[in-house]
């Protein structure tokens, strides 16, 4: 079997999108830490363009972006599939990831280093979204892929831990069990996946990075922030 | 049971464009509706809650939203010819990867030229956009198209964008000639090909098109 590499980055959800899936799939891989503050030449050799992580290298040949390795993942390795089989159910599924990609950043980008009473503001906008979300893909189903995990669970997977933090830093909730229950449920069931539960970051570390990222970026306030610098899909 | 598939259509964006591109390279025959974006029709809204926009595709009733997804789609349904996708995985999500650079990047360029950026700020999006062309030209190489020999998802998420630029080319907004030498010829070649030109406005009716928009704005 040809070497799987995994270019990570410790607090960064997209990268841990990657480690689920190719956990799920019982896929062997090495990962290697980046420290984004001096990127490998590994890293800038096998992601020129954007220089970010997460990047996946199989038999040498790196994939970059997490939703374009999550399909990669997905095709290469078809054991335990994430997406489903019906081609009008799949289009769906990546409807729903695309929407968080588009619809959430901008809402979450506001969110994350709102001061005062934006922050109340913000949080009304993303949960507004969120309760699409909620209504539309997630339903009355335990997971967004039905009873088990799938592909649109591992990349929402971000509010079910990460977010926990960000809504501490920030000082204001979002995900209400008065406001969203089924969201709420859902966050609650998928940390408690044996897969997702052995793969998360120790959450004290987690918390003290968004606390000092987003001191960073309240105090350079002057231009649009970006919540991360780790990856942008 | 035929099959029944429409397109939730507006002729000039760049996002139906796509698929009208892709369902005439598949040689399916479909039902097109041109949608007034002020005035949306009510199978618009039921097809496409979320964002109430164009593309849609509906096939046998069922909508699939965003270009890209249906694109995928039309290429797994309809696999018998002109594949969108490279067969092997690696190639695909590389196909994947410059499609998602070309949703991400170039998109928001073409947004602010026409939004209408001046000055400095016009500077700066020109720079931008051709440091990306130029990316995307060094993908290209020295194949007919990105797909290789036929048309593929890069070129078909590309070609709109592109088209729309070689409409400020002719303004004298810029000289994409001059700054990505490989596009112009690039979407000249793509244009030859019937399910091209035949699916989506030319860079001179784009063009016709604005110029007539700016008159009557006058008027």
């Amino acid at each position: 079997m040809e070497e799987v590499k995994l270019l990570g980055f410790w607090p960064s959800p997209f990268v841990y999108r990657v480690i689920w899936a190719l956990k799920l799939k019982d896929v062997q891989f090495d990962y290697i830490e980046e420290d984004l503050s001096n990127k490998s030449e590994l890293l800038l050799r096998y992601n020129p363009v954007l220089k970010k992580v997460p990047v996946l290298i199989h038999g040498g040949k790196a994939i970059a972006e997490s939703l374009v390795i999550l399909e990669y993942i997905e095709e290469t390795w078809p054991q335990n599939p994430l997406l489903p089989k019906d081609p009008h159910e799949k289009a769906l599924a990546r409807f729903w990831i695309q929407f968080g990609l588009e619809k959430m950043r901008p809402i979450h980008q506001a969110y994350f280093p709102a001061i005062g009473e934006e922050r109340e503001k913000a949080a009304k906008q993303y949960q507004e979204v969120l309760k699409i979300v909620e209504d539309q893909c997630l339903g009355d189903q335990r997971f967004f892929g039905g009873e088990t995990i799938g592909m649109v669970d591992i990349v929402y997977g971000m509010l079910a831990y990460w977010f926990e933090c960000m809504e501490e830093a920030v000082g204001v909730k979002v995900i209400e069990p008065s406001i969203l229950p089924r969201l709420h449920a859902w966050v609650n069931n998928f940390k408690q996946v044996s897969v997702i539960k052995d793969n998360l970051p120790h959450h004290g570390k987690l918390l003290a990075y968004y606390k000092t990222l987003r001191e960073k970026l309240v105090s350079a306030r002057s231009t649009l922030p970006t919540p991360s610098n780790h990856d942008a899909s | 049971m035929a099959d029944e598939v429409v397109l939730l259509d507006y002729w000039i964006s760049p996002y139906a464009m796509r698929l009208r591109i892709a369902l005439a390279l598949k040689g399916i025959e479909y039902e097109r509706k041109e949608e007034e974006l002020n005035n949306k029709s009510p199978l618009l809204l039921q097809s496409n809650p979320v964002h109430k926009k164009v593309p849609v595709l509906i096939h046998n009733g069922k909508p699939i939203c965003e270009s890209v997804v249906a694109l995928q789609y039309i290429d797994e349904v309809w696999n018998d010819k002109a594949p969108l996708f490279p067969s092997d995985p690696y190639l695909r999500s590389q196909a994947k990867f410059w499609a998602d650079y070309v949703d991400k990047k170039i998109s928001s360029f073409a947004r602010k030229l026409w939004s209408g950026a001046k000055g400095e700020e016009m500077e700066v999006v020109k720079k931008d956009l051709f440091d990306c062309l130029r990316l995307l030209e060094g993908e290209l190489g020295d194949k007919p198209f990105f797909g290789g020999e036929t048309l593929g998802l890069v070129d078909l998420a590309l070609l709109p964008f592109a088209s729309w630029f070689s409409v400020h080319d002719k303004f004298g907004t810029f000289s994409l000639e001059a700054e990505c030498p490989k596009i112009p010829p690039w979407v000249k070649r793509c244009f030859q090909m019937e399910s091209v030109s035949e699916s989506v406005p030319s860079p001179d009716q784009l063009y016709d098109y604005v110029v007539k928009m700016r008159n009557s704005r006058q008027e």
